[in-house]
């Protein structure tokens, strides 16, 4: 199909005819969506995409949205981000992510080059993951009526048979383990953010988690809960365990991992490390009888480097999730309600 | 009342600013409260502002004074605290 | 990091503790009432009240300034933003506090009024010099640490002959908090307190001469605690030792950032552009005299009050709060018929909660799994 006049990728912006339905949008999909994703199921350019599945085990879903805002960012942007996201949720039900779909609302006047850098990006990810775009969608709204780019991803995988990862699974006695420094992501935003802005190295931690997964999966099929500490942070996620568990939890702040400029940062902000957002760790809890083997596998991954035994489950009818201050003494580690937002007193 | 860090000034700005220092983050901040500054001194900041100056000398005898409270305390394990 | 880590070891955290023990009177009772948010912040992040014996109880005293905030000038800071379209500019603290008719800053900025979260005044400044066609008022809270920034905005605005910024002032003082605290009861002997640990950064700007005569005044010991948890401790070791030995003076534990005159600077500035309202009505302790500042009539421009008229209504508070005690030191949050039941950090009903410094805001989210000594 040839289009009358090419894509002004440079200086372009979206209009609401790329959002139609017609030849605009079939060519703004051609130019930058198929170019990018490049697959055969994408390429044949159907309403959806028939896809071969594995035989065994079962079929893991999951799906993100991303409103990130900037949406680019020191270490990542929002492209990478919708696809890390996505195949982190379906890799925490112990899960191999096999396919994707990413679907755009478009804001009309958005710059075209800032698409394409998005959609390039995502590409990358997808394509260092092993994992393909499969199929999408694309709408455009009316400008003020879309923050730029909200992506939607949504993830197949499957999960073998023996391995059975849920958040009501974790026991008294289960250790708890974290795969790495936490705060990286949220200090990384932050820091771009209308009136604080501050200078940091510090860059985003986004990453795909899944062959970490896999590690820890084949090392230790015993494996008894995972999620990722986005939004709300470590302390997010271990609230949540307790509480679909129903038990507590006990950690040992001298054993969680934090890079020197993200608890700078903390510290003049006023913000507590174990709520502030990743993108690239990973939360798991396994049996005590297991817990050095599993430490063992992911320090041996890449993005498992810095991974610590952090605390351990305990028997608690509250769901409380205490932590023991370096200092020494005993504090909770409670479930906020909103967002935790920086403080002067 | 109220969170306020030391931080060390690293460069001193146009328009009574200074660029300060901690931990690796570096931030713009105003100096128009506090005479005399200097790159190195370390400032007490709050809410963008210092609002004084920490003494070096002052802290490294408080820390002198809480590692001999660790002595008196435990006088068998005398490096313990140190 | 430099300064801060090395007041946060664990080890002479121990050490001290020890000795804190061995010094406690066995039997006698040591009531420390701190007038920080900062401190009541670093007791419960760090788990103090675990390493000291059960004859020193830590009291949390009206020293978060976003908790004494009445609901009635809340109310206003909401008019402004939502009936007039101003730029509101807050410090991120005051966002959730409610106020009337369920009404908060974060509500108001969800249904479209434009309320911003801002750092530090300077930012508040920035939006006026950017946006000269709309009007931007900055909501003005807290201690004398944070005023002389605010002082220092308001005349910048006037030097650079601003129209379109102006500032709600909210600011409070301590050392009359702390005496209101002491005239709550018929005689001050009868004040269940026997130590005060005296606030660290407002220190820094009004120096610890300061407080030289309340201490006299009522005779009870004050020292002055730097902001980490060993400076904490170290000051109610020394409050310990001060009241063992019948002393009622003014101590400096936090003296690498606080002096006897303290920020002749900072004070001069605040006092050429603020000046005492006769009295103030602070939420949980009533109309308080001569506790804090209004804006001179020299910078009359600025000042959001005289601007829009602003006129305070009083709101009281529920009928079965009880942070008027609790902020005297006379009950504890347990002893509050609503406290983790109708009143919580989601819904806050009185100062106490209001703000994760507040006493009952501290002890709901870290202390209330422990058992209650004494």
């Amino acid at each position: 199909m040839s289009y009358s006049r090419p894509l002004d990728m440079k200086n372009g912006r979206v209009d609401l005819t790329h959002g139609s339905g017609g030849r605009a949008m079939a060519q703004l999909i051609h130019d930058v969506f198929l170019r990018h994703f490049d697959n055969p199921w994408l390429a044949a350019q159907n309403d959806g995409a028939c896809l071969p599945f594995p035989a065994g085990g079962r079929l893991v879903m999951a799906t993100d949205s991303h409103v990130v805002s900037p949406l680019f960012f020191p270490g990542g942007d929002i492209g990478c981000l919708s696809v890390h996201g996505t195949l982190n949720d379906v890799a925490m039900n112990g899960a191999r992510p096999l396919y994707l779909a990413a679907s755009f609302i478009l804001e009309e006047g958005f710059p075209l080059a800032d698409l394409a850098r998005i959609v390039e990006s995502m590409a990358r990810a997808a394509k260092a993951a092993g994992v393909p775009i499969v199929t999408g969608d694309t709408k455009v709204v009316e400008e003020g009526k879309g923050d730029g780019v909200f992506i939607t991803t949504t993830g197949v995988g499957v999960v073998a048979d023996g391995i059975d990862v849920s958040g009501d699974r974790a026991r008294p006695g289960d250790c708890i383990l974290l795969s790495g420094h936490l705060g990286d992501h949220g200090v990384a935003i932050m820091s771009l953010r209308e009136g604080l802005s501050f200078e940091t190295t510090i860059e985003s931690d986004s990453a795909a988690l899944h062959t970490l997964v896999a590690a820890m999966t084949d090392a230790v099929p015993t494996l008894r809960c995972l999620r990722d500490p986005t939004r709300g942070g470590l302390a997010a996620v271990l609230n949540e365990f307790a509480s679909q568990s129903g038990v507590g939890m006990l950690i040992r702040e001298r054993d969680i991992p934090v890079r020197e400029p993200v608890l700078a940062a903390c510290e003049l902000l006023g913000l507590d490390p174990l709520y502030v957002a990743n993108e690239g760790k990973l939360v798991a809890i396994c049996p005590p009888e297991d817990a050095a083997r599993l430490l063992a596998a992911m320090r041996a991954h890449p993005l498992g480097q810095d991974a610590a035994i952090i605390g351990e489950v305990v028997e608690d009818d509250h769901g409380f999730v205490q932590m023991e201050t370096a200092f020494g003494g005993r504090r909770m580690v409670d479930w906020i309600n909103g967002e935790q937002l920086p403080r002067i007193c | 009342m109220c969170l306020a860090i030391p931080a060390r000034v690293v460069e001193l700005l146009d328009g009574e600013m200074a660029r300060i220092e901690l931990g690796g983050v570096k931030k713009a901040i105003s100096i128009a409260l506090v005479d005399d500054v200097a790159v190195g001194d370390y400032l007490i900041v709050h809410v963008g502002y210092a609002i004084g100056k920490l003494d070096p000398a002052e802290a490294a005898e408080t820390l002198a004074l809480l590692g001999a409270m660790g002595r008196d305390a435990d006088p068998a394990n005398p490096q313990a605290y140190l | 990091m430099k300064y801060i880590d090395e007041f946060r070891d664990g080890g002479l955290a121990r050490a001290l503790a020890k000795t804190i023990a061995a010094e406690v009177v066995p039997g006698r009772s040591y009531r420390l009432m701190e007038f920080c948010g900062g401190h009541t912040h670093a007791i419960s992040r760090y788990g103090l009240q675990d390493l000291l014996p059960a004859e020193v109880r830590l009291i949390h005293g009206p020293g978060c300034p976003v908790c004494v905030l009445p609901i009635g000038r809340i109310d206003s800071a909401i008019d402004l933003a939502v009936g007039r379209g101003v730029i509101l500019c807050t410090y991120a603290d005051t966002m959730r506090v409610p106020a009337s008719a369920g009404m908060s800053l974060f509500k108001a900025k969800a249904g479209g009024a434009d309320v911003r979260m801002v750092y530090s005044c300077d930012d508040a400044l920035a939006l006026a010099i950017e946006h000269p066609d709309r009007e931007v008022v900055f909501f003005a809270i807290g201690f004398e640490t944070t005023t002389p920034p605010t002082a220092a905005v308001i005349r910048r605005a006037a030097a650079l002959g601003l129209k379109n910024f102006s500032v709600f002032c909210n600011h409070v003082l301590t050392p009359a908090a702390m005496v209101h605290i002491m005239e709550s009861e018929a005689a001050p002997e009868a004040v269940a307190i026997d130590g005060f640990i005296g606030p660290a950064h407002v220190s820094t700007v009004i120096g610890y001469g300061a407080y030289e005569g309340f201490a006299e005044c009522y005779d009870r010991p004050v020292v002055i605690a730097g902001f980490e948890p060993l400076d904490v401790m170290q000051s109610i070791l020394m409050l310990v030792r001060q009241i063992n030995e019948g002393r009622a003076e003014v101590e400096n534990q936090f003296t690498r950032a606080v002096s006897r005159a303290g920020n002749l600077k900072a004070q001069q500035l605040v006092a050429e552009v603020f000046e005492l309202r006769s009295s103030f009505d602070w939420r949980g302790l009533g109309e308080v005299e001569f506790s804090a500042l209004k804006i001179r009539p020299g910078f009359a421009v600025f000042d959001a009050e005289t601007r829009y008229g602003i006129a305070y209504r009083k709101v009281p508070d529920h009928k079965a709060c009880e942070c008027a005690a609790i902020l005297r030191g006379h009950k504890r949050p347990a002893d509050c018929k609503v406290f983790g039941t109708v009143c919580t950090p989601d819904h806050p009903i009185g100062a106490c909660m209001v703000s994760s410094e507040g006493a009952c805001a501290a002890h709901y989210t870290y202390g209330r799994f422990r058992v209650e000594q004494n």
